[in-house]
């Protein structure tokens, strides 16, 4: 069972380190797909879902400089 | 035919990805065989690279069968989550925020792990020492492993991400063997840099093509997207230089 959860954390760390990060990915993605199809038209979607990646990694890169 | 829009990022992506994590493991096998003997370090090394196999060959085929947007979408978003991992941990490598990972500092603390572990009589097998490369090559491996799948299955360059990766394994290996220490000159932190903007550059192309959205330039937005994620995390380590506070952190090098 130790090991399952051991392999499992591993798992879990390839892909989270700072979990705020994650969760704001995530909630963007999920806005990204169900919400702002309806506001805006569809040739402006894929260069938002960018936009919003881009922001989310600088201003993560910015606020865990100042914590340190 | 090759579509080398998809097939060149996807080669550089798995070669580089895989040079960083080969890197990696190597740094532990190299520790393993010099304090507690070749021949265990080795039979882990084997094992973790059997095992690597087998779950390719059975995971693998299997996304054959998942429907195309669906693996685009899945495969993107782990992409993406995994690729934004690397380029925001490299923006702040390069800013000074934490560390750099040092692999000179890693073999030496696996050493010192070793031999204050002791050594198992030389007619047994020692298990820490195989355990240990088991676990370097078996974790190391699973991000090659993913990598190539990943940046290959959807786009259907799985074999020139294989190629990519397979290089890399070539050339860490033949200088390991050459030079019996650890890689610590390689550029480690430009690499994942490149790596982290390269896999957050394909997630966001395949979620946005799961999604059925239009991407300007069609498959040619792949190479935007790179130039894109290149300048934001540019951006971050700048905004990071200038936003922290003027000691720079003390913790010592860290892996991954």
């Amino acid at each position: 069972m130790k090991t399952l959860i051991n392999a499992l954390r591993e798992v879990y760390g390839l892909f989270v380190e700072d979990a705020s990060y994650t969760v704001a990915l995530l909630i963007w993605l999920l806005l990204v797909a169900f919400v702002l199809p309806h506001l805006l038209g569809p040739r402006f979607l894929a260069p938002i879902l960018f936009a919003g990646l881009a922001l989310i990694l600088l201003e993560n890169v910015a606020r865990s400089a100042r914590k340190r | 035919m090759i579509d080398w829009a998809h097939a060149g990022p996807s080669i550089l992506a798995s070669f580089l990805a895989a040079l960083v994590e080969f890197v990696e493991a190597l740094t532990i096998v190299l520790a393993v065989g010099t304090v507690r003997g070749w021949r265990p370090a080795l039979i882990g090394t084997a094992a973790g690279a059997g095992c690597l196999t087998v779950l390719v060959l059975a995971f693998g085929p299997a996304l054959e069968h998942v429907p195309l947007t669906t693996l685009q979408l899945a495969i993107g978003v782990l992409l993406l989550l995994f690729g934004m991992r690397w380029l925001r941990k490299a923006a702040l490598r390069s800013a000074g925020v934490i560390h750099l990972h040092d692999e000179a500092a890693i073999f030496a603390r696996q050493q010192n792990a070793l031999r204050a572990d002791g050594t198992s009589a030389p007619s047994r097998l020692d298990a820490v020492a195989v355990i240990t490369t088991f676990k370097a090559v078996l974790l190391e491996g699973l991000e090659v492993v993913f990598i190539v799948i990943a940046v290959g299955a959807v786009g259907h360059t799985l074999i020139p991400a294989g190629i990519g990766a397979a290089a890399a394994g070539v050339l860490v290996i033949s200088l390991g063997l050459l030079l019996h220490k650890p890689l610590a000159r390689v550029p480690e932190n430009a690499l994942k840099f490149a790596v982290g903007v390269l896999l957050s550059a394909f997630g966001t192309f395949w979620i946005g093509e799961g999604l059925r959205f239009q991407w300007p330039g069609e498959d040619l937005s792949l190479l935007a997207l790179i130039a894109g994620f290149f300048l934001a995390s540019w951006l971050g380590v700048f905004a990071a230089r200038r936003t922290m506070p003027s000691t720079p952190s003390t913790s010592p090098a860290t892996s991954g």
